[in-house]
């Protein structure tokens, strides 16, 4: 039974079930696209559908055979990289995604930028101090940014940096981004507001961990011997804490997939979210189930990336 | 006198049993109890029917004839809120009783029973947990349409999963305890165990976890209705209004400010009541 516990057994069965949640979570995708009512062929034909007409597209569309036998032609196209075709603009659904991904990969990227040092320092700093003023006005403001709509936090910024202040334009996305003030400017709001959701999940979660370690008997060893508080939690708490720190970070990050997608509307940000949207208003099946799977893989990665740090940092596995 | 002080302090009041709430409990408390009885009593303290257009004048301003202001077609926002009080808390209750009872439910029978049924149906909740809530929610109202009854079982889908792990952990632990042993030994039957032996001790925790995701649905089902997947137009509820309204942020119309407030005050509060629980309710093994 001893060998059950080894890490890297724990990290190999991690990513089996997260294989399985893969192949779970796209037959999800693909049928609930498959229930919408009304046939693909008639929406698309509207005036024009006549019984042969429909039937020549659904020969066409493949739509005649069965879903099961679909969704594994789906499933072995995703895999190959073949992500179908509109059905909305005849385009392949790779093309149309491809620009509106690197957009979005952009705004995750800065925010994972701007986010992580400041959540990092504001958590380990609000366990520093804890029980100070500091402490409870970080606790504060994250419990509030938590029970908030991401909406919300959006709605509050352009108020506070739009309106009141009149630093940023309010909420339409200025294509012109030649230069770096510009640039600045557009990608401001949705960086803010993304930066609010994803740190004050990490702040809370970095604040615990440290505070998990600082109650360890080590630490208070060193603090008996006569260490500074500071001294205490940098050389003995922190290294300690790495491992439940790196956990919360990718977990917290995993925040952004929802917070995009309103984040993208709400800015009106081209990226793969707003496309989505847009793909459900217009029915567009393959496009909505191959963003629904973009979204849904860099989610899983987040948290199994998330479970398997927390694996290998605990020293009582290995 | 001092059989009477005695005989006092023997009473059970809620304090010596170990249920009385702190200040910022009952503040949380006070807010829940405030919109709760919005969402009974609401509609009829409207100054106007919610769906009429009362000024000619759109986005107005706080005034003595429209409290809250008026919204992008100038109807009155107090009395929309008012009304949308019901859609926002009354889904939301629904969607959270399903999922919990549901969760609450398949989790005790997998802890009593193990075996096959409690690793297939774990695994499988566990891989429903790894599609983003959101994203669920969007994909299956886009796919059967959006009506209240869809956003009820969609939301009560999203976090069955959650409740399910929640119960079942409790159970297991509860499961281990003596006198589970002894009921066994007794040659109970399953839905004995489960009723009268395993739901009691679990209770507490369970309310204090229904509280918890209470907020989480809120927040998809404003989300939601922001997209424009929620509660469908002449009706609103909170996410719905902030959506319509949402072109008047830029000068910072009540109407867009207000619903906000709305959805900000029952959670934050819900929240607050939750983390202010007595131990004794939230945690009963301590």
């Amino acid at each position: 039974m001893r060998h059950k516990h080894k890490p890297w057994f724990l990290v190999s069965q991690r990513l089996g079930i997260a294989f399985l949640t893969l192949i779970i979570v796209s037959f999800a995708v693909f049928f609930a696209t498959e229930l919408l009512p009304g046939d693909v062929a008639e929406v698309l034909l509207g005036q024009a559908a006549t019984p042969e007409a429909v039937a020549a597209l659904r020969e066409s569309m493949g739509l005649d055979t069965p879903a099961l036998g679909r969704f594994i032609g789906w499933l072995l196209g995703l895999a190959q990289g073949d992500l179908g075709t509109s059905y909305v603009n005849n385009m392949t659904v790779a093309e149309l995604i491809s620009g509106r991904l690197s957009n979005s990969l952009k705004l995750a990227g800065i925010v994972t930028l701007v986010s992580v040092p400041i959540a990092l320092t504001l958590g380990i700093g609000a366990a520093m101090w804890q029980g100070s003023l500091f402490d409870r006005g970080i606790s504060i403001l994250t419990i509030s940014v938590i029970s908030v709509p991401e909406f919300m936090v959006a709605t509050l910024s352009v108020l506070i940096f739009a309106v009141w202040l009149g630093w940023l334009p309010a909420l339409s996305f200025g294509a012109d981004t030649s230069s770096f003030l510009e640039m600045l400017r557009a990608y401001a709001m949705p960086v803010i507001t993304l930066s609010f959701v994803v740190s004050a999940q990490m702040i809370r979660m970095t604040r615990a961990a440290v505070i998990e370690t600082i109650n360890t008997p080590y630490v208070e060893m060193a603090l008996l011997k006569g260490a500074l508080r500071s001294r205490m939690v940098i050389s003995h708490a922190l290294p300690n804490a790495l491992g439940p720190i790196a956990n919360a970070v990718a977990l917290s990050l995993s925040y952004l997939v929802g917070g995009v997608i309103i984040v993208e509307t709400i800015f009106n940000y081209p990226g793969v979210a707003k496309l989505m949207v847009d793909a459900v208003a217009t029915r567009d099946l393959p496009l909505i189930q191959s963003c629904a799977m973009i979204f849904c893989v860099s989610y899983l990665s987040l948290i199994t990336l998330a479970d398997m740090i927390a694996i290998l940092s605990n020293p009582r596995l290995r | 006198m001092t059989t009477r002080t005695t005989f006092l302090s023997a009473l059970p009041t809620p304090k010596r049993l170990g249920y009385s709430f702190n200040l910022t409990g009952r503040i949380g408390l006070a807010v829940i109890l405030f919109w709760a009885f919005i969402a009974i009593f609401g509609p009829l303290l409207a100054p106007y029917p919610a769906g009429e257009i009362v000024d000619w004048d759109y986005f107005g301003p706080m005034s003595d004839k429209f409290w809250l202001g008026t919204d992008y077609l100038g109807r009155d926002i107090l009395s929309r809120i008012l009304m949308g009080t019901r859609y926002t808390v009354g889904i939301s209750l629904a969607a959270v009783f399903i999922s919990v009872a549901g969760g609450v439910i398949l989790g005790m029978i997998a802890a009593v029973t193990g075996g096959w049924f409690d690793m297939v149906l774990s695994r499988l909740l566990d891989a429903f947990n790894g599609i983003p809530s959101l994203l669920f929610g969007l994909v299956t109202v886009a796919a059967v349409g959006s009506s209240i009854p869809v956003l009820v079982l969609t939301l009560a889908a999203i976090y069955l999963p959650g409740a399910y792990r929640f119960a079942r952990a409790l159970s297991v632990n509860v499961n281990t305890m003596d006198f589970i042993t002894v009921a066994r030994a007794r040659g109970e039957t399953t839905v004995y165990l489960i009723v009268r032996e395993i739901f009691p001790n679990i209770l507490g925790p369970v309310l204090a976890d229904l509280g918890v995701r209470f907020v989480f649905i809120v927040l998809v089902l404003s989300g939601l209705s922001f997209l424009g997947l929620g509660v469908q137009p002449p009706n609103a509820d909170w996410g719905a209004l902030v959506r319509e309204n949402i072109e008047g942020l830029s000068f910072g119309a009540p109407a867009v400010v207000f619903p906000s407030i709305a959805i900000a005050t029952l959670t934050i509060s819900v929240n607050l009541f939750i983390d202010n629980l007595p131990t004794k309710i939230r945690d009963r093994s301590e």
